[in-house]
């Protein structure tokens, strides 16, 4: 690195080679096929239970289409038969007028039922099928979860369930349009079949116009959504690191950027406004043209008597309607694209295979059960041929406190994570209380297994919420005890509300340390026969780590431990420690017998660190060189 | 264990920050009258800043319009045409006739769909170029306001106001102003012609629009407000959800997924039942427009048919009425939207510009210039501190100074305000009283840039872009080449870690990218402060993660750095800061003890109790652990 000087100075004027600010995820593909029976039968699945209410509702939308329909005719039946020169007829307007009165009362039946069944069916799926997933993800295997991130499932859960509403509210709109279509084209051709064939001559313009504007359009559009999202990534990411690009002096370089990013999404913005409004003269002229068809063909025809005059009028009021359905079910094939991409999506998340559930046969684990864990022979791994345990086997005798120690990957915590069922062992047996995990039911393992994980996760909600999340039926006395106990209660009483203070978003509020007592006292609520416990490995001050230590033998007391230990008081103060390295046991023993047989943990212990976390991977794998030459 | 009394309470940096933060800005749910006014006026300057465009905007609009208007009086022309009414029968003319009416009808159309086009467009540009302006400034605004704007704004709400509240202003001419100049030619050309050509029925067909004007505004009105808490509800939603698939180890640990599935389905009918009273709401409105409508048209037809019967009128004038109604129908819906636009524009506006106009509380003195760094002293005189809103201050008479190539340890118990010397030095905050001065220049007589040029702050919890390693590290000086990069990296002892990753440095780190361990991302930073060489580098607590192996070797690899800078250490490990030329000991903001590790140690204070409880040597240490 002799390059490096104090006085080299980089060229600061020109655009800065290594800055971007904000980041682009490739977004999820949005338009499937238009159409995949599947997906659709998946999702109707969902519709079933309200497929009542869709009837009724495409029933409606069939009335309200043919009184919309219908009203032109009334029109054209009260000028012709009661107005037309040489026909003036009174009592044809009163029938015409009440004929026009039913009719918009049917119609306003009929609208208010449609679209209110619609919308709340719409409602009330997309809540089903929020709900189905959200379940469906709390008892999927944890190698799942530990795969996907937590914001690709969000997105599943609300932007795809989402755009699944709007394909049912449009799906439902479409068969009105559908109906509407035909029905204008038939009428047109019963009132009148020459006129009616030269006006709807200008249809399928519309519809080649559509077919060739529409994929261009499109891309236009999502190329808008997508630097939106840009630009309002960069703009989050500004917002959450401003305090370091003030500290690094970065805001003229960002400001720079963020105006490319901007600028962009100004440019693509106007193209695809640009896309949007072309149609819009384009539909204008198609419409003038039908008219002045109608004018002069139509026109005519009442000139020389062959047409009435208020067919004429009816196939004016007809054309100004007539592009409407083309353009929404042009534009409802995006949105089917749209949904079966969605549907896709959602489809896999509900396919997740459960692969740890309760067998039919299964036991509930009683609260009598004498309180041992054992591991015989277990080989256990993520992913094929790399176990992560190998042939592991140990047994915690009821009331003993037993320490796992060993480098990162040496396979403690998976060790742990079987104790509770998270994953099922390859091969080899875990026996809680003498039954094998397999055998028992999840939940009742559950509340015989407290856990204690390194990073205390809280949720929103209240202290006393948080500390009672495992019985939600415990009373306010029973959790102020078990804060005292484990020495929270003090700092809880100086929050602003004490235990009813709000915690923010993961307990943001509290230190870590404060949330590590937090999710003791939590544990200590559960009341649970076995201790399943990761310790911190973050440095915490020293006050709180005093804390925190004596916590710890309150929790202990009376169970039976499995701890993951980091800090050597912790180690020490073990009944029994088990070493481990690359997923095999390699010493076991109490403190005194492990530094009598100078291995590994006496190397590790002998270094001198106030914990095992502070020892570096390199050292260990320095020190394990070492070990083996001597 | 007198040592330890100071800790109680235990009050950490971390809840005062959340004490010290209010809700600025989320809670201005209505403007009042006058502000909103002021607001809606502000923003028409803003779109005023685009003349041309915002002309040819309404022009286009005021033609479109007018054009409109003509299309039933051309149709109804037509009927009466066809009826031979106008030429007295058929006949060559009146073929003509049909023919000009035609043409003429297809010629508007046209215009009318061209000067549509324009109005739509430019009326939509407008808004985007006000949007981008003002995004630029929201966004620079946001990156120079000061820490304590920070701790006391949340970042969500920030977030809010820069995406939906800045929506709502840009909106506001295409769906507030363009609607209504395109409302007022429709309706009030509109209604003169009718009027005048029949009054009654004139009345008639304009009697549906201001039922449907209010009904739409007051719907339009109610769906707002119970959209901001459909929102509200959403979010509570949505924050269950992300916190249970977060948690679920949590969750499952304690077999909590009843519970779980209990709160989401809580929190999942309060929003579906608020849902459901919005879609019946807007439907009741929907339907009685059409109705409305609808009934006005057959009280058209039915008198309208009574006058041509009667002779008063023609068909094509009737037929005239109804086309007109047509096209006045949909405008006249949408009048709720505009009225939904003009409230929201002035709530949101009145927001984003009370962050637009907050003074910058930390800013260039008017006659600064730039820091000229020489010998590198750094001195602090007698500072005291108060946090904006604070009962008592968090620092009094902190005086120290520290010489190029020295190093001062500071320690003490959280909440302390160790932390709070830190953000003093780059002007993160101002000193209450006292100064601090580098090379002798007051820090607030200088100009920012080179202040924060000059002082590197490496802080606590690492904020990493989503980019790779290298853009990372070089965030400070984005220029740099990559030896530096590398030099940097090396001294941070995380080159060779870099290095053993499949993509080395490009390798994307942050939220999105690949995972790193705290200690990496405290290296990481620190790589990230040395590329700037400040003269005065602070590690704000900022090795709390790493092993203590590895601070050992990076304050080895640091050594030849260090010679030319002051480097201050904040920490609460005391292997961090022992070999300090001076170590401050600070206490309920003021520094109880100072001297070197010797000194302090012999002195028997409060930092030998902090000694005794961290490293006194192993066969000392109590036993705490265990049921043995």
């Amino acid at each position: 690195m002799s390059t490096h000087s104090g006085d080299e100075k980089e060229d600061t004027s020109g655009r800065p080679t290594k800055a971007v600010v904000g980041s682009h995820r490739d977004e999820e593909e949005v338009f499937g096929k238009a159409y995949d029976p599947r997906i659709v039968r998946r999702i109707w699945n969902f519709v079933k239970p309200y497929r009542g209410r869709i009837y009724i509702s495409v029933a409606a939308v069939l009335v309200f289409t043919l009184t919309q329909l219908a009203i032109p005719l009334v029109i054209r039946y009260a000028i012709d038969h009661g107005m037309a020169a040489g026909r003036l007829d009174r009592s044809v307007m009163i029938w015409a007028t009440g004929a026009f009165a039913t009719i918009i009362l049917i119609n306003y039946g009929a609208s208010y039922v449609q679209e209110s069944v619609v919308g709340k069916v719409a409602e009330n799926v997309l809540s089903d099928l929020r709900r189905a997933m959200f379940s469906h993800l709390q008892r999927v295997s944890l190698s799942f979860m530990d795969k996907t991130e937590v914001g690709r499932l969000m997105s599943r859960l609300q932007g795809d369930v989402n755009s699944m509403q709007e394909f049912l509210e449009t799906s439902v709109m479409s068969v009105g349009d559908i109906v509407l279509l035909f029905g204008i084209v038939s009428v047109l051709l019963w009132l009148d079949f020459r006129l009616g064939l030269l006006t709807l001559s200008t249809m399928p313009v519309l519809f080649i116009v559509r077919l060739f504007w529409l994929p261009r359009a499109k891309v236009a559009f999502m190329a808008a959504h997508e630097t939106n999202s840009i630009a309002n990534g960069a703009l989050a990411e500004g917002i959450h690191g401003v305090r370091t690009v003030q500290s690094l002096e970065r805001q003229h370089v960002n400001f720079d950027l963020y105006d490319e990013k901007v600028l962009a999404n100004l440019n693509v913005h106007l193209r695809s406004a640009r896309y949007a409004q072309v149609m819009v003269p384009i539909v204008d002229t198609l419409t003038g043209f039908a008219m002045a068809t109608v004018i002069v063909v139509g026109g005519s025809m009442v000139l020389s008597h062959s047409l009435d005059v208020g067919i004429m009028v009816a196939f004016l009021f007809y054309i100004q309607r007539f592009f409407d359905p083309i353009r929404s079910l042009t534009m409802q094939y995006s949105v089917m694209q749209r949904a079966m991409a969605s549907g896709q999506r959602i489809s896999e998340v509900l396919d997740v295979p459960v692969d740890v559930s309760d067998k039919d046969n299964a036991v509930k684990l009683s609260r009598d059960m004498d309180g041992t864990v054992e591991f015989r022979n277990v080989t256990f791994g993520y992913r094929q041929n790399l176990p992560v345990l190998k042939n592991v086997s140990f047994r915690v005798n009821p009331g003993e406190t037993v320490a796992l120690v060993g480098p990162t990957g040496s396979g403690k915590s998976s060790s742990m994570a079987l104790v509770h069922r998270f994953y099922d062992v390859w091969s080899g047996q875990v026996l809680v209380g003498g039954h094998d995990v397999r055998d028992l039911t999840q939940d009742s393992l559950g509340e015989q297994v407290a856990m204690v994980l390194q990073e205390p996760f809280l949720f929103s909600g209240t202290v006393l919420e948080n500390i009672r999340y495992h019985k939600t039926g415990a009373n306010r006395e029973e959790v102020v005890r078990a804060a005292l106990a484990v020495g929270a209660h003090d700092f809880i009483e100086n929050l602003p509300d004490g235990y009813d203070t709000e915690l923010e978003q993961r307990g943001g509020n509290l230190s870590l340390g404060q949330r590590q007592l937090i999710s003791f006292a939590r544990a200590l609520v559960a009341d649970a026969k076995i201790l399943v416990l990761d310790e911190a490995t973050a440095s915490i001050d020293s006050y709180t780590e005093m804390l925190i230590q004596k916590a710890l033998i309150k929790l202990l007391e009376g169970r039976t431990g499995l701890v993951i230990a980091h800090r050597l008081a912790t180690i020490r103060g073990a009944d029994r420690i088990i070493v481990l390295q690359n997923g095999e046991i390699v010493e076991s023993g109490n403190h005194e017998q492990l530094m009598a047989i100078k291995g590994l943990y006496a190397r590790l212990y002998n270094m001198n660190y106030a914990s095992f976390d502070d020892i570096s991977e390199e050292e260990m794998g320095m020190d394990a060189a070492v070990g083996k030459a001597t | 264990m007198s040592g330890l009394v100071w800790v109680f309470p235990l009050r950490t940096d971390a809840t005062s920050g959340a004490a010290k933060r209010g809700k600025s800005f989320v809670h201005v749910a209505e403007a009042s009258w006058g502000k909103g006014l002021s607001t809606l006026l502000r923003i028409v300057r803003l779109t005023l800043r685009h003349p041309w465009q915002v002309a040819i905007t309404i022009i286009s609009t005021f033609i479109a319009a007018t054009l409109q208007l003509f299309i039933p009086r051309l149709l109804g022309r037509a009927i009466d045409q066809a009826q031979g009414v106008l030429t007295a029968g058929a006949g060559p003319a009146a073929e003509h006739a049909l023919w000009n009416t035609a043409l003429t009808l297809l010629v508007v159309s046209i215009l009318r769909g061209l000067f549509t086009m324009a109005q739509n467009y430019y009326g939509e540009a407008v808004g985007h170029r006000t949007g981008y302006e003002l995004r630029l400034a929201f966004y620079e605004k946001i990156q120079r306001l000061s820490f304590s704007f920070h701790d006391r704004v949340h970042t969500g709400d920030l977030i809010t106001l820069g995406l939906l509240d800045l929506d709502g202003v840009r909106m506001f001419f295409s769906t507030g102003i363009l609607r209504v100049v395109l409302l007022g030619v429709l309706i009030g050309v509109g209604a003169y012609l009718l009027i005048s050509t029949d009054l009654v029925l004139g009345l008639l067909s304009l009697s549906f629009v201001p039922f449907v004007a209010w009904r739409s505004s007051v719907t339009q009105l109610a769906l707002r407000s119970t959209w901001l808490t459909l929102q509200e509800r959403l979010s509570v939603l949505s924050r269950v959800m992300d916190e249970n698939l977060g948690g679920i180890r949590v969750v499952r640990a304690f077999a909590a997924q009843r519970h779980e599935l209990e709160k989401f389905d809580r929190a999942k009918q309060d929003a579906l039942d608020l849902a459901n009273q919005r879609v019946g709401i807007r439907v009741s409105n929907t339907s009685a427009m059409n109705f409305s409508f609808l009934a006005a048209m057959g009280l058209v037809l039915w008198f309208g048919g009574q006058k041509v019967i009667a002779g008063q009128i023609s068909v094509g004038t009737l037929a005239q009425f109804l086309t007109f109604m047509t096209i006045l129908q949909m405008p006249v819906r949408q009048l709720g939207l505009m009225v939904n636009s003009f409230a929201r524009a002035s709530t949101c506006g009145t927001r984003l510009f009370e962050l637009l106009d907050t003074e910058l509380d930390i800013e260039d003195a008017p006659d600064a210039r730039d820091l000229v760094v020489t010998d590198g002293m750094l001195r602090f005189e007698d500072v005291g501190f108060r946090y904006a809103g604070a009962g008592r201050p968090t620092l009094s008479g902190i005086s120290f100074e520290a010489r190029s190539g020295q190093t001062i340890g500071i320690v003490g118990p959280p909440g302390s305000g160790k932390s709070t010397i830190a953000h003093l030095i780059p002007r993160f905050y101002d000193v209450t009283s006292g100064a601090i001065t580098i090379d002798g220049q007051d820090i607030s007589k200088v100009t920012l840039q080179s202040l924060r040029k000059a002082v590197g702050v490496v802080q606590q919890d690492a904020f990493l872009f989503t980019t790779s390693i290298e853009n990372n590290i070089a965030y400070g000086n984005p220029w740099a080449r990559e030896t530096r990069i590398g030099q940097a990296a090396e001294y941070a002892q995380l080159h060779n870690y870099i290095i053993g990753l499949p993509a080395g440095y490009t390798t994307v780190v942050g939220e999105r990218g690949a995972s790193l361990s705290g200690g990496q991302r405290q290296r990481l930073t620190i790589a990230r402060s040395l590329m700037l060489r400040p003269s005065v580098l602070v590690f704000d607590d900022s090795t709390a993660a790493i092993d203590a192996g590895t601070e050992q070797r990076i304050r080895a690899a640091m050594k030849r750095f260090a010679k030319d800078r002051v480097t201050l250490i904040i920490s609460h490990r005391l292997s961090s800061l022992m070999h300090a030329d001076q170590i401050l000991f600070v206490e309920g903001g003021r520094i109880v003890e100072r001297g070197t590790h010797e000194e302090l140690l012999a002195l028997g204070g409060r930092y030998r109790a902090l000694y005794d409880l961290q490293l006194r040597p192993d066969d000392d240490r109590p036993v705490v652990t265990g049921a043995a």
